[in-house]
């Protein structure tokens, strides 16, 4: 943790995938395939097109379509405004499809900033109770 | 996941401690013997519970006279409120259903 008023971090995932990039490029940029491995939303791969993406915990991200380029990169933002600074964000999402002998390759990219964390923790009371809620879907995940 | 995140779920899993740590975190400090009356479980099974949340840094105990106070120390919370690492978490998941939707597109 840092105590710099904003601070950029970045996930990174990266995953060999047994499947062509334009099949993969269809999961990715069709929204009843969307809605099937991510969120429901109603994404259009239009740059600058603003999408929600709807999660099942009710929680809503904004969206803006940033980058298209058909079978090799997707990008949008994926924002979470939030009352707690604990819980905002302000990112971007990055997909890069890479062609393989065995299908794709696909690099997932994050980047975001968001209010620090630690000045967070004092007034940050009234997100407990969200926090607790959400732990509980976390743990099915958890083994 | 890291061994810190391993312990605080763990120590977290059961509802009963979630609930004690919960009330420390809204209510802030607390003898055993409040914590009790409002539990729903015996003294000696509220201690045993605050015995597990302070091995995980989850509490901090304060001895008055024949009271020990107990208070949450909600810095403990970090390692799972650290976004980096949730994300990654919610990502190897969605990915996992990713490659789980396109082997059902071959069908």
């Amino acid at each position: 943790m840092s105590n710099t008023a904003t601070e950029t971090r970045s996930v990174v995932i990266e995953r060999d995938i047994s499947h062509p990039p334009e099949k993969l490029w269809r999961a990715l940029t069709q929204p009843h395939l969307i809605e099937e491995w991510l969120m429901k939303n109603d994404f259009r791969p239009d740059v600058g097109h603003r999408f929600n993406l709807r999660g099942e915990w009710g929680g809503v991200l904004d969206c803006e379509v940033l980058v298209v380029e058909t079978n090799r990169t997707l990008s949008y933002t994926w924002d979470f405004k939030h009352d707690d600074p604990l819980y905002g964000l302000k990112s971007v999402v990055t997909f890069t499809l890479t062609p393989t002998s065995t299908g794709a390759h696909l690099r997932m990219e994050q980047s975001g900033f968001r209010p620090d964390q630690k000045k967070a923790f004092g007034g940050a009371h009234a997100g407990w109770n969200q926090f607790f809620e959400k732990l509980d879907q976390v743990l099915a995940h958890a083994d | 996941m890291s061994k810190a995140q391993d312990t605080l779920f763990r120590t977290l899993a059961d509802p009963t401690r979630r609930a004690l740590f919960e009330r420390l975190c809204r209510e802030g400090e607390k003898t055993v013997g409040a914590l009790t009356a409002k539990a729903g479980v015996s003294q000696p099974v509220v201690s045993k519970h605050l015995i597990v949340l302070k091995q995980a840094g989850l509490v901090r105990d304060r001895h008055e006279g024949r009271h020990t106070h107990y208070s949450a120390q909600l810095g403990a919370l970090a390692p799972l409120i650290d976004w980096t690492s949730r994300m990654t978490g919610f990502w190897e998941a969605r990915f996992d259903h990713l490659e789980d939707l396109l082997k059902r597109m071959d069908q």
